[in-house]
């Protein structure tokens, strides 16, 4: 715990009115930064963390000690290029890695909130974080980008607040999480939930972890990561350490002992209410709605420049759905570009050095920013 | 640069709204904006292209503009331009219609079938004519509903479209097209390049 005590955090004093009717405040947020500001405070971009992300976009993260999640995408002269561009990440609330979130004590009671803690939005998360721009006062960012999660929070962000930046990056994600997204975070709750351990929510005041429902939630998950191919590629029917079926139970196969393994380093680094409170987040996101129905609506107001990215191979969220979010924008003449990028490597194309996608993100920044 | 592009140029007024479908690496989008200022925006379904273009600063939508035109609403653009790739649609009729309905005019080119050297050396050779313009053979060729400027000026009139300019390009040079010269036209040209209203 020492290590996330040290997190750079901004206390919002400011209340902020959740969807779900409650208001907080006094709340840290817990943010990283990486690369500088400039006199003019043009050069900034708020990077948004997908589900089990966390502010720490590259280099190493001092909490696991393990690379940044972007650490491919982010960095001195890489796509996200640091020696230019000033990168402000944040932990989004409801998170675990200093954000105000379950495994928070609530003032009140002076218990940890667990399952007390409020649901929480896409709409929320964004709200949050903008408190950011005028701690750094930053009248208007160069960009807003993410995948997945980080995908929705940027388009959420640009419906809030329209003039606050001058691109939009969404990648791999989607507008309105639809049925399937819904199921695997239902199936991945329902794990957490069936481990004796989890306690309604209120493991932490017995000292012990619903470990095993954590687990199979994020071997699920993974899976809706990955594609098919790469998968076949990569383990086939390969056999895990042994020359022949055990005829047990046992990890036989190399995609069962990955996924084992996949699902207990996962534990060790996050927090299973915030586990169910970020998927639901994700489920509950539906931009469309917000807007009587029409997605376009929801861009009417900003002059940003989006460019939209989806990988052929992903799966969770297709490029029919990210090309949606182009129609959209389409509709209202808005000034919107759009790739597909090949890549076996399914929807965690965003995550890994995938050449083309990191070459053309680089490509569509740095262009667009000798245009300011 | 194609020469057909110097001439698309000159019939677009100076910042207005353009679309250019199958806008491959983008060199009439960067020409464009160059001579005429214009806000333009490409469609292309070449990934490696369609990445060429972000990498030039353009906005560009990978896409397939059999499908993906029917997203933009009635008259966004000012002009929609669809250069010599006519011929390469399943359905030329409907990606005309959509063009039309998109752009307040259209400007679209054709690579002329009716050119007499297409027409010597199908009557000489006996064989699909391959040439500059039309460089690959029949079985692999992307161009399914080739044209004369003939059929092209007999389709618009079918359809009532409006050809507001017609021009032939011969030897890169441009004429006027007219009901009177057709014929002449349609052997000597190969291309035709039309600005087209509803």
């Amino acid at each position: 715990m020492n290590a996330i005590e040290k997190l750079k955090t901004l206390l919002i004093d400011k209340p902020l009115k959740l969807d779900c009717g409650q208001t907080i405040s006094d709340f840290p947020l817990a943010y990283e930064t990486y690369g500088s500001l400039n006199e003019n405070k043009d050069n900034a971009i708020l990077i948004f963390h997908a589900l089990t992300g966390d502010q720490f976009v590259t280099g190493s993260n001092p909490v696991t000690n393990k690379d940044g999640w972007w650490s491919f995408a982010v960095g001195p002269n890489k796509a996200i290029d640091t020696n230019k561009y000033f990168v402000i990440c944040a932990n989004v609330i409801g998170g675990c890695m200093g954000s105000f979130g379950p495994s928070h004590e609530n003032p009140k009671t002076k218990k940890i909130y667990g399952t007390d803690f409020p649901v929480i939005t896409i709409n929320d998360m964004v709200n949050a974080q903008i408190n950011l721009l005028d701690f750094f006062k930053i009248k208007k960012l160069f960009s807003v980008v993410g995948g997945s999660m980080g995908g929705m929070q940027v388009l959420q962000f640009v419906s809030n607040y329209p003039d606050r930046t001058k691109t939009a990056v969404p990648i791999a994600c989607t507008s309105s999480h639809s049925a399937q997204n819904i199921a695997f975070n239902e199936l991945g709750r329902q794990a957490i939930a069936a481990d004796h351990n989890w306690l309604d929510g209120k493991y932490t005041s017995k000292n012990i972890v619903p470990d095993k429902g954590l687990a199979v939630a994020r071997m699920a998950a993974h899976i809706t990561y990955l594609s098919k191919k790469g998968l076949q590629e990569k383990f086939g029917r390969k056999l895990q350490e042994r020359d022949d079926l055990k005829f047990g139970f046992d990890a036989d196969f190399q995609i069962e002992s990955y996924l084992r393994y996949q699902g207990s380093v996962f534990v060790d680094r996050f927090d299973a209410n915030s586990y169910l409170y970020i998927t639901r987040a994700m489920d509950y996101f539906d931009l469309a709605k917000q807007y009587n129905g029409n997605l376009s609506n929801a861009f009417k107001k900003t002059k940003a420049k989006f460019f939209i990215i989806s990988f052929t191979s992903d799966w969770l969220y297709p490029t029919q759905e990210n090309k949606d979010i182009v129609i959209a924008l389409n509709a209202i003449g808005a000034n919107v570009g759009f790739v597909e990028i090949e890549s076996d490597k399914g929807h965690d194309s965003f995550l890994l050095d995938v050449p083309d996608f990191l070459k053309t993100l680089k490509n569509f920044l740095d262009k667009s920013y000798t245009e300011i | 640069m194609k020469p057909e592009f110097k001439i698309i140029s000159d019939l677009i007024s100076k910042e207005s709204r353009v679309l250019d479908v199958g806008c491959g690496d983008g060199i009439l989008m960067e020409f464009l904006i160059k001579e005429k200022n214009v806000d333009v925006r490409g469609i292309e379904i070449s990934k490696s292209k369609a990445q060429n273009c972000i990498s030039k600063g353009l906005t560009i939508i990978e896409g397939n503009a059999e499908k993906d035109l029917e997203q933009f609403p009635d008259n966004s653009f000012d002009y929609v331009v669809l250069s010599q790739t006519l011929q390469a649609f399943l359905d030329p009729e409907k990606v005309i219609n959509e063009l039309l309905r998109i752009g307040k005019q259209a400007i679209v080119t054709i690579p002329n079938f009716g050119y007499w050297k297409i027409r010597l050396h199908l009557l000489l050779k006996g064989t699909m004519p391959v040439t500059r313009t039309l460089p690959d053979e029949w079985y692999n060729t992307p161009n399914i509903h080739l044209c004369t400027i003939k059929d092209f000026v007999f389709f618009s009139k079918k359809n009532k479209f409006k050809l507001s300019k017609s021009l032939a390009l011969r030897h890169n040079r441009p004429s006027l097209i007219k009901d009177k010269n057709l014929d002449i036209k349609n052997l000597s040209s190969n291309l035709g390049i039309f600005l087209i209203e509803r």
